[in-house]
């Protein structure tokens, strides 16, 4: 029962894993994406279109993947083509994801597919307790450590992750030492959508194996705010969204146990839970800014 | 490559043209979109933009279906003025529906002429107290207004859930989820004119939406609270140098933008539906946001705005109705247009110029060379 549980949660946290680690990457470089929410549908969607189709479920997260890229680089081309304001964009971003996925999934609706192939592997997955819990996940679940790692290795380690870093904390010094500003910061939108559209995909492919009209439920606003929560440090997105996959899981426990709250108040648990978090990393300024990018949501142009 | 040099100032033709460009430009995208759909595209344009309106009351009723977004948006204009995000306007709308539903069902009893008011002061206030509260989040422990509003937009969803399903439900309504209707007395009345009659659903609450973004407008442009707004989002260095206070025009500006929405829920549910139930928005709170920047976040353009984008919104019907083009593309137009539209401000505010790579060195020197040259 608890073995379930907590497998559950697991594979709850990983679309927010993806979506804010890509988030945090785009943060890190400048710029402040509030289209999450719309790339995750286009992933989601995709995603559950080409695996119905084609009966593969790997050529599925690559449709994900490609579909949160292509939403993104329209965001990438407004923002840092035509320097149009961030948070607004980032809006229409999700406005935009939103009605084009139920527009292109209105055909899918009620339609199922069959769940990833969990990768069993022998003996260690036979293991008490861990075996299960820690040897017995689909690929994708397993891909969300491999880039929180990848990432913080990236952005501490490498001199291309410092000059993404640069960028974003000053980018009028980075463009004068000669720095592609807009380049990195494209590359950096990219890859937030790729890794947004793969945390929707898992949705329909792994969670619930069905595709439905805004089925992220505000995913990815939670990631968004992950990313506060990690102070942008990656590894800290794996605790955040460990936390709200917990959370989200015991509501939804608790509402199959019968508890006598009503449904709607435990419902509002994952969104209340991610304003106290806000509240409580936020008013510490000193922890909060620490790693916060000085340059973050200010557009740049070089003519000025 | 796209080369962008500020402009000094911003003629209102300009700003005109690229409105009208961008409105322009969606046009002929959602075309491309039902193109590709397999429909027939001036059909659908056609059922989107002009049958909605083909008859005299359906006019009546576009300013039904954009009372609440001229509403909305004259308040969210101040709050975007300021550079401040609230875009939980939804939820917020939401709450003053509930508020003001709760005057009118349970406090009803009041002499007839008051209820109204009360009702309209419950809205504003049940609006407001929802958006304090990212208000106060942001100025005492500076948390992002734009996460907070819209997280509790999920919870007031879910809480005027749990009251039309439970306290406040009606033991009459065999199990639906519906409060008891409202009293006569808290109902907004349709206009009734002598000698034409009545005009479709037209209610007075239009004419109070009318007047409420005329107030906007005068408020914003020719008093010292709009101009403190103004400079706080242009300028917040030269605000605080002038002794204006950022976490005040926060406060202030949430509370009109959420006070508004609050309004308008009241008078969406007074004039249209009459009692509480799970949904009584449809997303009018985010679509709000759109009108606000139809209209470049001049309270008047709000009007016309608002008659644009409730189009779309009927439109939708319409063509779901006529062409059985699923509605939900009704948000690919919005998600569109609101992309046309902050590309066009770009155009308002710089010159663009369009370059291949390589060229850009060579251009930059002879701007130089000008530059020189006029000193």
């Amino acid at each position: 029962m608890y073995e379930e549980l907590i497998l559950t949660v697991l594979m709850t946290s990983v679309p927010l894993v993806y979506a804010a680690i890509g988030e945090l990457v785009v943060e890190r470089s400048g710029v402040l994406n509030l289209g999450v929410e719309g790339m995750m549908l286009m992933g989601a969607v995709a995603a559950f279109g080409v695996a119905m189709i084609s009966g593969s479920l790997f050529l599925g997260v690559l449709a994900g993947a490609l579909a949160g890229m292509l939403t993104a680089s329209l965001f990438g081309i407004l923002v840092l083509g035509f320097a149009t304001n961030q948070v607004a964009t980032g809006l229409a971003l999700t406005i935009f994801g939103t009605g084009l996925s139920g527009l292109v999934g209105a055909p899918l609706i009620g339609k199922a597919i069959e769940g990833l192939p969990q990768i069993s592997l022998p003996v260690l997955s036979d293991l008490p307790v861990v075996g299960k819990l820690v040897f017995s996940h689909d690929l994708v679940a397993y891909g969300s450590v491999v880039v929180v790692v990848t990432v913080a290795y990236f952005l501490k380690r490498t001199r291309a992750g410092l000059v993404l870093r640069a960028i974003g904390d000053n980018h009028d010094s980075a463009h004068a030492l000669g720095y592609p500003v807009l380049g990195v910061r494209f590359a950096a939108v990219l890859f937030g959508g790729m890794m947004a559209g793969i945390g929707g995909a898992y949705l329909p492919l792994m969670l619930t194996p069905h595709w439905a009209e805004g089925m992220t439920a505000g995913r990815g606003w939670i990631a968004l705010a992950l990313v506060v929560f990690a102070s942008w440090m990656p590894w800290r997105v794996l605790v955040g969204a460990l936390i709200f996959g917990g959370i989200t899981i015991m509501q939804l426990a608790g509402q199959a146990e019968g508890w006598t709250i009503p449904s709607q108040f435990l419902s509002m648990l994952p969104y209340l839970a991610t304003i106290i978090v806000l509240v409580l990393i936020s008013g510490n300024r000193e922890f909060a800014l620490a790693n916060s990018p000085a340059c973050l949501g200010r557009a740049f142009h070089a003519g000025k | 490559m796209i080369n962008l040099v500020p402009r000094k100032e911003i003629p209102l033709s300009l700003t005109l043209t690229t409105t009208a460009v961008a409105v322009a430009l969606t046009l002929i995208a959602g075309a491309a979109i039902f193109g590709v759909l397999g429909y027939d595209p001036l059909a659908a344009l056609y059922q989107f933009f002009i049958a909605p309106v083909s008859r005299g009351y359906q006019v009546a009723d576009l300013f039904v279906k954009a009372c609440p977004l001229i509403i909305i948006a004259s308040g969210l204009v101040f709050s975007y003025r300021a550079n401040v995000w609230n875009i939980g306007a939804e939820g917020q709308m939401i709450l003053g529906a509930m508020f003001s539903g709760y005057v009118a069902l349970y406090w009803g009893g009041m002499p007839a002429p008051l209820l109204l008011p009360a009702m309209i002061l419950a809205g504003v206030l049940g609006g407001l107290a929802w958006a304090m509260i990212p208000a106060i989040l942001k100025t005492r422990f500076n948390t992002n207004e734009i996460l907070v509003s819209l997280m509790l937009t999920y919870v007031a969803v879910l809480f005027i859930d749990w009251t039309v399903r439970g306290p406040w439900r009606d033991p009459m309504s065999f199990g639906f989820p519906l409060t008891p209707m409202y009293p006569d007395a808290g109902m907004i009345a349709r206009v009734d004119l002598p000698g034409i009659g009545r005009l479709a659903q037209l209610h007075w609450g239009v004419l109070g939406a009318l007047v409420l973004s005329v107030a906007a407008w005068f408020i914003l442009r020719r008093t010292m609270v709009g101009f403190q707004v103004q400079v706080m989002g242009d300028a917040p260095r030269a605000g605080r140098f002038a002794g204006f206070s950022p976490a005040l025009v926060t406060v202030l500006v949430l509370g009109i933008s959420g006070g508004a929405a609050g309004l308008a829920g009241m008078v969406e549910v007074s004039a249209n539906i009459g009692q509480l139930q799970p949904n009584i928005s449809f997303g009018y709170g985010f679509t709000a946001i759109i009108v606000a920047f139809l209209a470049r976040l001049n309270p008047l353009g709000v009007i016309v705005a608002g008659l644009v984008v409730a189009l779309a919104e009927m439109g939708g019907d319409a063509a779901q109705i006529a062409m059985g083009i699923p509605k939900v593309v009704t948000g690919v137009f919005k998600g569109i247009l609101l992309f046309m539209l902050l590309a066009g401000e770009t155009f308002n505010r710089f010159h663009v110029e369009f370059r291949l790579p390589g060229t850009a060195a060579r251009a930059a020197a002879t701007a130089a060379t000008k530059e020189s040259g006029s000193v």
